[in-house]
């Protein structure tokens, strides 16, 4: 497959995976606010800091109201982690490469291009925002179903399944950060409805709180952590995504489990083996803030070494021509 | 076959119900509930009209119609006891491709207008609202120079067929199979010996002042001698009622993937009457595209096939990767490419894979930074070095627009006679050359009677059509003619024939040309059919999507004694 199109295909699974996320965050919020209404605690600024864009922000909007963030992370077309962006950005990817994906996937990523950008030319009330987001999420899931059953799962599949997996698992990291170190509650509001509204307001962005309920019950500030970090069978848990990329990038190169043959497999395998002999209690111990932000630093390492590994079109420098990726 | 009787509702379901034949009663109680009235009346007609060798066919066509279309209420039937949408249609004096004159539908479209007229009022509109945004949604667009980056547009599509005979079809077939046979012959000549020049049939002048002439093609042997292995030659219908080749398109000719495009949406849009008609598949189109690239590699290899294009900006973009698509094959772009150890290779994630066979699409200009153009970044540098040691193939090979340049075009009744020793089946559009200078003082007289074309335009581009020009713009030809000769041909304004197409709520005749496309691989193949071009705009004579125009979906008849057994050949 080519360079290019592994990449394109790769970051069509990336964005909207990122605009599928956008839209969890924003819905699990726009329904927060509903309940805390009487509190007047409105908490908006920490939506825009998840998606690491809080300096974009600040400079262009101002204030942290629900009307700018909302615009912001949906409809602004020159933020490029907005829902519209990212659908826009996986669309032009998908077109460069609607010869490699079936043509299924690249009329359902246009058609929640058209379906994003109608939305974005409309002055939407409240009301249709909710059903907006719940469009955009069974968008992104009607993608993936179409992916999984349209797509031969060869090499293209899996560079979509790796990208979308890379995301997934930097979001899910995102929302325990935003958890945990920014909405971290006042000592008395600890166990408080208004601290378990928001443990389950961040359980119900990753879709998480039904499994979460099946697997633990109460709801336990260490036992979500470990829930979302560490599952190895929830889907948008952490440790999940990390050894389903994992697994991609073996099926991609096919190495053996336990070695690697470039830079990619041995950051991913490095984050595997950490998140697969972590201890919550240490984690918490040493400061979660600490390790996510350590995770997210890592989970991009991973990714850059994707990019070099695969895709980058340096010139060429080989005169061997079967090994040019090699190790670099 | 004239159909003796138009929709009549009423008389044709009785017709079907006044005979319960065993069949005929399975077929009612199978497919009737799902048939609309017109279908059932399309039945009853060609069980009439039709020889009983034909009945199979007769029989099992119903099973295609089910839920085809929506149905038609006896509330509608019995506000439509007349057909209106053609009532006001008229030819205006024009060779019109459906009407022989006003109200009366050649036989060929005779079913195809009362299937239209018997449409509840609305149902074509909707239909072709619907067509359209389906072409959307599936992304089946252009993009449009000069406009905001990322514009794009579908290329207006009209719902309305149109039909050719399947007599007509086979004497173009002929015609265009032997016309590309003899550019090839005379490509190859041109650049080898040049005995056609020598033998003073062209003027050497002519082929050493074309543009299009490449020095870096000479003496270069393609794969099986074949140059032009894609062709889209456009072909347009006088007042005279016949068929005349306006130009040749050797060198990337756009359009294949709108013929397929078109014909998937009229199928579902006129299921019923699609069925009947015995329309010629082009579905093959890739396969064969697919057979006639693969024709170039040498023998008993494997050969991987890539199609190059410019890139997601280009214009033929979405024709560049549907293509691709189609045929299984990669999509590459310039940067994807390299040549090490002599051959061509596309860097991919496992690493270098070897190309053997590029369906370029961009230009000969862009094809290698190190012979053609210096400054592009489009093709790949060495590519030309590779060719010529025939380790990769190019279709079409560079250098075949010398074949198009359409000063040459005036000498291809001449070079089909040098190289076959036959007369051209299909005739050439009468050609002034303004590099002659008693043809120029014609031209230059008669600016406001004629067509004047630039020798390598394309798309519409550099061009006056004289009785709609004024005198500003002829005055500015006139000035461009006499500064540069030899760049510039003329033709008499044709009465282009027309075709009904749809207008808001009503029809209208509206320009066509017809462009067929043609494979040269192992053997010439012509695909039946080919693109309709409409000039939408009332009056206009230019056709070219570049231009505004539009497209239509092109029937090609079965001819009586092919339709059983060649349908699956």
């Amino acid at each position: 497959m080519l360079s290019r199109v592994a990449d394109a295909i790769y970051w069509v699974g990336r964005y909207l995976e990122r605009a599928e996320n956008v839209a969890r965050f924003v819905d699990v919020n726009l329904n927060l606010m509903l309940d805390l209404a009487h509190t007047a605690t409105e908490q908006w600024k920490p939506l825009v800091q998840t998606s690491g864009d809080a300096e974009a922000f600040a400079k262009r909007y101002g204030e942290a109201t629900q009307e700018n963030v909302i615009h912001f992370l949906t409809f602004d077309a020159g933020n490029p982690n907005s829902i519209l962006s990212c659908v826009t950005a996986a669309r032009d990817n998908a077109r460069s490469v609607r010869e490699i994906i079936s043509s299924e996937m690249w009329e359902q990523t246009n058609t929640w291009f058209h379906m994003v950008r109608d939305a974005a030319g409309g002055n939407e009330a409240l009301g249709a925002l909710n059903e907006f987001y719940v469009r955009v999420k069974m968008a992104s899931h009607l993608f993936n179903g179409i992916a999984d059953s349209t797509m031969s799962h060869g090499e293209a599949a899996h560079f979509l399944r790796l990208g979308r997996m890379l995301e997934r698992a930097d979001k899910t990291t995102r929302i325990l950060d935003v958890k945990y170190f920014i909405l971290l509650p006042e000592v008395a509001e600890v166990g408080s409805a208004f601290d378990s509204i928001q443990w389950s307001a961040l359980l119900k962005s990753a879709s998480a709180n039904e499994m979460y309920r099946k697997r633990y019950g109460q709801l336990t500030p260490a036992k979500i952590v470990r829930f979302l970090l560490l599952d190895r069978e929830f889907p948008r848990a952490v440790r999940y995504c990390v050894l389903e990329a994992e697994s991609c990038l073996r099926a991609i190169s096919g190495s053996a489990a336990g070695s690697y043959r470039n830079a990619a497999e041995q950051r991913l395998g490095r984050i595997a083996a950490e998140l697969n002999y972590a201890q919550i209690e240490e984690v918490i111990a040493a400061g979660l803030h600490e390790y996510l932000d350590n995770l997210e630093l890592v989970l991009n390492s991973a990714s850059a070494a994707v990019f070099d590994t695969f895709f980058s079109l340096r010139p060429i420098q080989v005169s061997d021509s079967t090994h040019a990726n090699g190790n670099a | 076959m004239t159909l003796p009787l138009l929709w009549n509702g009423n008389c044709c379901f009785r017709h079907i119900r006044s005979k319960p034949q065993p069949r005929r009663r399975r077929l009612i109680q199978t497919g009737a509930a799902h048939l609309d009235f017109q279908c059932r009346c399309t039945i009853a007609v060609l069980r009439r009209g039709k020889a009983r060798a034909q009945s199979f066919r007769i029989r099992t066509r119903p099973c295609l119609l089910v839920n085809a279309t929506p149905q038609v209420s006896h509330a509608d039937r019995n506000q439509r006891e007349q057909p209106v949408i053609f009532d006001r249609y008229c030819t205006e004096g024009f060779c019109d491709e459906l009407f022989v004159a006003d109200g009366q539908p050649r036989p060929i479209a005779e079913l195809l207008i009362a299937r239209i007229e018997s449409l509840p009022a609305g149902s074509l509109e909707r239909r072709q609202k619907a067509a359209e945004a389906a072409m959307y949604q599936l992304g089946i667009t252009f993009n449009v120079y000069g406009e905001e980056s990322g514009t794009e547009r579908i290329i207006p599509f009209d719902i309305i067929p149109r039909i050719i005979a399947a007599a007509e079809w086979s004497s173009i077939e002929r015609g265009l199979k032997q016309r590309i046979a003899a550019l090839n012959l005379f490509i190859d000549d041109i650049y080898h010996a040049q005995k056609i020049v020598k033998d003073g049939v062209i003027p050497e002048e002519l082929i050493g002042s074309a543009a299009s002439l490449r020095a870096p093609c000479i003496g270069i042997d393609p794969p099986r001698g074949v140059w032009c292995h894609i062709t889209g030659t456009d072909l347009v219908r006088d007042g005279d009622g016949r068929l005349y080749v306006l130009e040749d398109n050797l060198r990337c000719p756009s359009g294949a993937s709108y013929v397929l495009e078109n014909r998937r949406l009229l199928k579902r849009t006129f299921p019923s009457v699609f069925a009947a008609m015995n329309v010629r598949a082009v579905d093959d189109y890739p396969n064969r595209l697919l057979q006639t690239l693969q024709s170039l590699a040498p023998d008993g290899i494997d050969a991987t096939v890539v199609v190059l294009t410019p890139g997601m900006h280009n214009s033929a973009y979405f024709e560049h990767s549907f293509l691709a698509q189609q045929m299984g094959v990669e999509l590459v772009e310039g940067r994807d490419l390299t040549v090490l150890d002599g051959r061509v290779h596309m860097r991919t994630t496992q690493g270098m894979q070897r190309v053997d066979v590029i369906y370029r699409r961009i230009d000969d200009d862009f094809l290698d930074p190190r012979v053609f153009r210096s400054g592009s970044t489009l093709g790949v540098p060495g590519l030309m070095d590779v060719y010529r040691a025939g380790r990769v193939a190019l279709a079409n090979a560079p250098g075949t627009g010398i074949a198009d340049d359409k000063a040459v075009y005036a000498y291809v009744p001449k070079i089909i006679k040098y190289y076959l020793d036959e007369g051209a089946i299909l005739p050439n559009v009468q050609t002034w050359q303004c590099s002659d200078s008693s043809e120029r003082g014609y031209v230059l007289a008669n600016l406001d009677k004629l067509v004047v074309k630039a020798v390598n335009e394309s798309g519409g581009y550099g061009m006056l059509v004289g009785p709609h020009a004024s005198a500003e713009q002829r005055s500015q030809f006139a000035r461009l003619i006499r500064a540069e000769p030899r760049n510039y041909i003329a033709q008499p304004t044709l009465a282009l024939s027309r075709a009904p197409v749809l207008v808001g709520d009503r029809v209208e005749g509206r320009h066509v040309d017809l462009r067929p496309y043609v494979l040269y691989g192992s053997e010439i193949y012509v695909l039946p059919g080919g693109l309709t071009r409409v000039a939408l705009r009332r009056g206009s004579l230019v056709v070219n999507s570049s231009q505004g125009g539009g497209s239509k979906d092109t029937w090609v008849q079965f001819a009586p004694t092919e339709q059983q057994g060649s349908r699956d050949a």
